[in-house]
């Protein structure tokens, strides 16, 4: 089945690099239940604007690092 | 599977479930019999009032096994449950055309009434089952 979102993101590697960050430890972080940020990580959905930068606020890195959209071919 | 997640299995499976005890009562009440005959009201009011004191149970078996997701909901959820109740909606406003031509063909009030409550039954089972599918597969 595709994906229904064409963002990708680079959460689960992100969380590695941060000393093994469980889902659990980011989604408190966030605000958001586990599942949810188990979701973003597979791709099946796609976090709004404002969840997006508190995501990307708890890795302490900028946006763009964390979630990558394709360039138009 | 979310606190929410469950609520919506919870949710469709007893909307179908009592449907399903309610119409085997009518079918076996009305014993080969013409079913306009059945006397269905109280057992339909009561199959209703049952499947909703059903629900409310299951939400808070639910919550007490799992304390401390039953409060926890967020932006994902909140948009599941608006393309659920949407989705639904609109299963609920076509199915509803079935009742309306009953209406105006004269059917006996058994089919209006029965025909309503299945239109109920099937939008909100949809409603439960596209939450569920959108847990599962993603929006």
């Amino acid at each position: 089945m595709a994906k229904p979102t064409k963002v990708t993101n680079s959460i689960r590697r992100l969380r590695f690099e941060s000393d093994e960050m469980t889902q659990a430890d980011l989604a408190d972080r966030v605000g958001v239940t586990r599942q949810t940020i188990i979701a973003i990580e597979h791709g099946r959905y796609s976090p709004s604007l404002e969840m997006a930068f508190q995501i990307a606020r708890a890795f302490a890195v900028p946006l763009d690092e964390v979630f990558h959209y394709p360039e138009e071919s | 599977m979310s606190f929410d997640e469950r609520s919506k299995w919870a949710s469709g499976l007893i909307s179908l479930g009592t449907f399903a005890a309610y119409a085997v009562i009518i079918l076996r009440r009305a014993g080969g019999g013409p079913l306009t005959d059945v006397a269905y009201r109280s057992t339909l009011l009561w199959t209703i009032g049952a499947s909703v004191v059903l629900i409310v149970v299951a939400h808070v078996l639910i919550a007490v096994a799992n304390p401390s997701e039953a409060d926890k909901r967020d932006e994902r959820d909140r948009a599941i449950e608006r393309l659920g109740e949407y989705r639904g909606g609109l299963v609920l406003a076509v199915g509803m055309l079935g009742p309306f031509t009953l209406s105006l063909w004269g059917a006996d009030h058994f089919w209006i009434s029965n025909a309503i409550y299945l239109v109920f039954v099937v939008g909100s089972t949809a409603s439960s089952a596209f939450k569920v599918a959108a847990y599962r597969k993603g929006f």
